[in-house]
């Protein structure tokens, strides 16, 4: 128990550390905010005509997707987070304190999903304005950005984990990001899954990133357009429990890989 | 160093006279692919001295520094620090002491006072604690103007001395210096020589380590000479250089005319032939007498009336003493250097 009571202090000390940082140099926010502005934009106005066929309801189904893509992606400033750490010897200086072996990790983590949560509100303001609607109970919402935000925070910790993996910042800055395109865009995000090939088609269905946009979709009761085909798969039947088993297996693999690579990580 | 908090001293974990020997290491080895950066170290720093550890880049210091703030775990050997064996009790190690790296870990977002009171709470302090231990440090180490600006404000002194004073925020009875004073110029340097000579005033045990001879002179009780991951000496700087051997007796002539004079005078009183530098008109000799020697001299310069600028005996310096135990000298690359990288804004 007391194990746990200093681990929560020694994490929220670090989440605390964070948050400081990103209010003293709000820069870092611009990626978190515009960023997904910039791809409701875009894909409700550049692509949505194409690909959707009618363009207003292609951007209801759009949301979802942004949604879900984003808090994905925002697994790259955990990443950068925990390399520029070590570059700078922060790390060091942690791993010689006698501090909780997960606080660094859990305090970042936590830090970045108050950041994705920021990101969360920006994105639905911005899609209110281009026609998307919340038409589910409000308890059905508050689920569907629950789960967005358990899929941010299980992705974080990927994030965690690349970052010291990668080392430095350099490194980082591509291994952040490079393995985010596939795993965001081979799922039904933006486009419907039965119209990729076969092979490709079974990733996008039990894709974690199609699981949250589709759970997200269900409870906001966002209409799918009818030229998207639609799935029949387990997943896609079941949206909102896939996605919850998805975030909880990332977590299960992912916190004690991290914490374990802490242990021995080195700044160098 | 003044006491400080009950918060610490309950557990035991910082008893700073628990024995006579604060740290202690026992054939370290480890090995990074084909390289042996540590090959057998022993060491042993008496309660409340300054062990000087010193070696030029890739000797193996911070390896040694990293195994003994459980930062790496040794291949082979034993290292104890504050009472706690360091692969067994690593946290009871944690809680004994404060490292300072290489490059300033400071935050460079937070304060000068966040960045100790992060500390001090990660050392388990209460907030109440944490905050009075940030200002009394940022007094100490003469941070009370910049206490409440961004550490990316900071000279790279200052940088350093946040991070030393972030060392010293649970008053730890080890205080492990890595390094201290690379890249700072030499006003930063002299800043951090004082703040560590009152650490080691307060009774304080320190790891330094260090490429500046000088610096290990200044602030060290005792030495160790470390190269590609061997001892190869130790003892006190006295001793180091008594074994190099002699003093040199140091002249320099008013005229080019009276060195041959000069040269015969000082082969009469040391060892050997004296080194000529004509061009400085400088004659040097070792000596075995010392003051005798000088005497000596100079009388046998006052009866050829040979003109005397400047005179002096110089003991051997520990960059003598480095040159004659490794053939090479203390600051030059050995040949397979530690993986280092320079801090920006450190110089």
């Amino acid at each position: 128990m007391a194990v746990i009571t200093a681990g929560a202090r020694d994490s929220g000390v670090v989440a605390w550390r964070n948050l400081m940082n990103v209010r003293r140099q709000p820069d870092l926010l611009l990626g978190a905010t515009l960023q997904p502005i910039m791809f409701v934009l875009l894909f409700a106005y550049v692509f949505g005509g194409s690909i959707g066929g009618d363009a207003d309801a292609y951007r209801e189904f759009l949301m979802g997707g942004i949604f879900a893509q984003t808090v994905a992606f925002n697994s790259a400033y955990t990443t950068l987070g925990m390399a520029a750490d070590l570059d700078k010897g922060v790390i060091d200086r942690f791993r010689s304190l006698p501090m909780s072996r997960a606080a660094v990790l859990l305090g970042r983590t936590s830090a970045d999903l108050a950041v994705s949560a920021l990101g969360l509100v920006v994105m639905a303001v911005c899609g209110l304005i281009v026609g998307w609607r919340i038409r589910g109970s409000l308890l059905d919402a508050v689920a569907a950005f629950a789960l967005l935000l358990l899929f941010s925070f299980a992705m974080s910790w990927i994030g965690a984990w690349v970052g010291m993996v990668s080392g430095n910042v350099q490194v980082a800055q591509s291994a952040g990001f490079i393995w985010m395109f596939p795993f965001a865009f081979i799922s039904s995000a933006f486009v419907s899954a039965s119209s990729m090939p076969g092979f490709l088609r079974t990733i996008a269905e039990w894709n974690p990133v199609t699981a949250a946009a589709d759970a997200a979709r269900t409870l906001f009761e966002n209409p799918r357009p009818g030229i998207l085909g639609t799935s029949d798969a387990w997943p896609a039947q079941h949206p909102v429990l896939w996605s919850l088993i998805c975030s909880l297996i990332i977590l299960a693999i992912f916190v004690p890989l991290a914490v374990g690579k802490y242990r021995k990580v080195a700044s160098k | 160093m003044p006491e400080f908090g009950g918060a610490l001293s309950g557990d035991g974990a910082t008893l700073r006279d628990m024995s006579s020997v604060a740290v202690r290491a026992e054939g370290l080895v480890k090995t990074f692919g084909s390289t042996r950066a540590l090959d057998g170290v022993d060491l042993e720093i008496p309660t409340g001295t300054v062990l000087g550890l010193l070696g030029p880049n890739g000797a193996g210091k911070t390896t040694t520094v990293r195994i003994l703030t459980t930062l790496l775990r040794p291949d082979a050997g034993k290292a104890f620090v504050a009472g706690h064996d360091v692969a067994a009790d690593p946290q009871a190690v944690r809680r004994s002491i404060g490292l300072s790296g290489q490059y300033a870990a400071v935050d460079e977002n937070l304060t000068g006072t966040e960045n100790l009171y992060m500390v001090g709470r990660l050392y388990g302090l209460s907030r109440a604690d944490a905050r009075a231990r940030a200002a009394e440090l940022v007094g100490r180490f003469r941070l009370v103007d910049a206490a409440d600006r961004p550490a990316r404000t900071y000279s790279g002194g200052m940088r350093r001395r946040l991070d030393l004073a972030g060392a010293l925020v649970a008053a730890p009875a080890v205080v492990v210096l890595d390094e201290p004073t690379t890249g700072l110029d030499p006003r930063g340097r002299m800043d951090t020589w004082e703040v560590i000579g009152e650490l080691v005033a307060d009774g304080t045990t320190v790891l330094l380590t260090t490429q500046y001879l000088e610096e290990a002179d200044q602030l060290a009780d005792r030495i160790l000479v470390i190269d590609r991951g061997r001892v190869i000496a130790a003892g006190t700087a006295d001793q180091l250089k008594a074994g190099v051997g002699g003093e040199r007796l140091d002249i320099v002539v008013a005229d080019a005319g009276e060195l041959a004079a000069a040269r015969a005078a000082l082969s009469a009183v040391g060892v050997g032939e004296p080194d000529v530098d004509e061009h400085q008109r400088k004659l040097s000799i070792k000596v075995d007498t010392g003051p005798k020697a000088l005497v000596e001299a100079l009388r046998l310069l006052d009866r050829d009336s040979v003109g005397v600028l400047d005179v002096g005996l110089h003991r051997p310096t520990l960059d003598d003493v480095f040159l004659a135990l490794t053939g090479h000298a203390a600051e030059e690359d050995a040949p397979q250097p530690e993986k280092k990288r320079r801090k920006k804004g450190d110089s």
